[in-house]
């Protein structure tokens, strides 16, 4: 099966120093991709970079298996969505907010009835005339979802969403988001602190250190060694499933 | 402290009995501040979004620029801006020295760097992964920088209140590049410092309130425009 997403031989550097170096890495049709890792790993950047928001310095990013240039990145962009840790919502409307994604892709018709229906799956249609920047911090990421599903995306990236949501409404969410993921059987790729999530997401683990790919597999594959410090806190050595034999599957 | 309401009271009888120096000398005041505070708008919104969100080679030369020229005194920029106006000067021929063109320079000189400086530190307030959001939603250059406009809306009309306050209230300038002209070049600022000058002190103080209630006039109506928006 071709992926939907790949990048071959990427290098982003900061600086003088690298912070992304990877030979291969791809993202095949309905999986959903856990990219875990200690703090600077370099996920972010993993996710921007397949976003084709911030070109890599060397190596190249496919759509399919089409080459993102500078000329389709625009193109590409508008086959996904991103969702960032914090919610970025603009300062006009909840329902504004989850439409101008639409907008901007040039989808009109329909495009309101959709993003109301999206308010509604992630619980938040009640609040879709009100200033998107008054919402509290969980209604605002349930929103901020809500606009990314509204695209209908290829692929959906999502970095630590979830992270900023108090634990209870958390769990709750993320029950919801595998739901929806499901039923709508979105690609992603999720960057993630959390074991818990990985659990419950992900087809597919990939373990991020120092800008490279360590470690590749199931999750229940995937052990979650200590020295990775920078994962949650909530990866204790109960939570630890395996050892780490650092192997690329 | 009389003398203050006197002036006061002198302020309303000038206007209210349609003086038509007074007039004529407020709505040249307005147009000139009004028309500088426009192009500096037009030029300096986008100078600022652009320096705050491009990385270009001299950009820290530019910012640096658009900040110390916010606080560039009049009386200098005057003094420049006549150099250039002068007869004799590289721009002489334009035939511009003491108009109200060559004031709607000069005043234009000093707001720009106010109102691209503001919506510089507006945007850059925003946090930069808002940006990424944005274009990760799909938008094309023109409509990124349309959302990004959008969203440091209030802190341009911020930056337009500023540049008017400073150019409205200026004087070294406008003397300099206008000359103070009767019923030609004259502008609130100027006329007080004649007044004063004559020791017309009560007349001075009218048309100070003139000033004020012009100044405070517009300043309140983009404040409503700035706070409108906020209340849904
Ligand atoms: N804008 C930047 N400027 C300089 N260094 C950066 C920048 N963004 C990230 N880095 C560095 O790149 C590395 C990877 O960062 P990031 O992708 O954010 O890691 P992660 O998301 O895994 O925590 C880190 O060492 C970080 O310090
Ligand atoms: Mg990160």
């Amino acid at each position: 099966m071709t992926p939907l997403l790949a990048v071959k031989d990427i290098v982003v550097r900061r600086g003088r120093r690298f912070c992304l170096k990877i030979d291969e890495f791809c993202v095949r049709p309905q999986e959903v991709v856990a990219l875990i890792g200690p703090n600077g790993a370099g996920k972010s950047t993993l996710l921007t970079t397949l976003a084709c928001l911030t070109p890599p310095d060397s190596g190249t990013v496919f759509f399919g298996s089409e080459k993102v240039t500078k000329k389709n990145a625009l193109t590409v962009r508008r086959k996904l969505a991103v969702v960032f840790q914090e919610p970025l919502l603009l300062d006009n409307t909840v329902l504004e907010n989850t439409v101008l994604g639409l907008r901007l892709r040039g989808q009109k018709q329909g495009a309101e009835d959709k993003a109301r229906i999206w308010l509604k799956r992630f619980g938040v249609d009640h609040l879709a005339g009100q200033n998107a920047l008054t919402l509290s911090g969980g209604e605002a990421q349930r929103a901020s979802l809500a606009r990314a599903f509204a695209l209908e995306p290829k692929v959906l990236l999502l970095d630590e969403p979830f992270a900023s949501i108090d634990v209870i409404s958390r769990t709750a969410l993320i029950d919801e988001f595998k739901s929806v993921l499901e039923s709508t059987g979105t690609t992603a790729v999720l960057v993630t602190h959390d074991f818990y999530e990985v659990q419950a997401l992900a087809s597919r683990t990939v373990v991020l250190d120092q800008g490279t790919i360590q470690a590749e597999g199931t999750p229940a594959e995937i052990a979650v060694h200590k020295t990775w410090g920078g994962l949650s806190k909530g990866v204790s050595a109960t939570t630890i499933t395996n050892r780490v034999d650092g192997s690329r599957l | 402290m009389d003398f203050i309401g006197q002036g006061f009271i002198k302020a309303l009888q000038l206007l209210l009995s349609g003086d038509k120096e007074v007039y004529s000398i407020a709505l040249l005041t307005i147009k000139v501040s009004g028309t500088a505070t426009l192009i500096s708008l037009i030029l300096g919104v986008p100078m600022g979004l652009y320096f705050a969100v491009a990385r270009f080679r001299g950009r820290e030369f530019m910012v640096g620029a658009v900040n110390a020229g916010m606080g560039l005194p009049p009386t200098v920029v005057g003094l420049w801006v006549a150099l250039f106006f002068w007869r004799r000067g590289p721009l002489g021929f334009l035939g511009l020295m003491y108009t109200p063109a060559a004031m709607v320079i000069a005043q234009t000189i000093i707001a720009l760097p106010l109102v691209a400086g503001l919506t510089m530190s507006a945007v850059q307030q925003l946090s930069p992964k808002l940006r990424l959001q944005i274009l990760a939603l799909g938008a094309s250059p023109l409509q990124f920088w349309w959302l990004i406009l959008h969203e440091v809306r209030l802190g341009v009309l911020a930056a337009v209140m500023a540049g008017f306050g400073r150019v409205i209230a200026e004087v070294g300038a406008s003397m300099a590049v206008g000359g103070n002209v009767r019923w030609y070049s004259r502008v609130l600022t100027t006329s007080i410092v004649l007044e004063v000058n004559k020791g017309n002190f009560s007349l001075a103080l009218a048309l100070s309130f003139i000033l004020l209630f012009i100044s405070y006039g517009v300043t309140y109506w983009l404040t409503v425009l700035q706070q409108r928006r906020r209340q849904v």
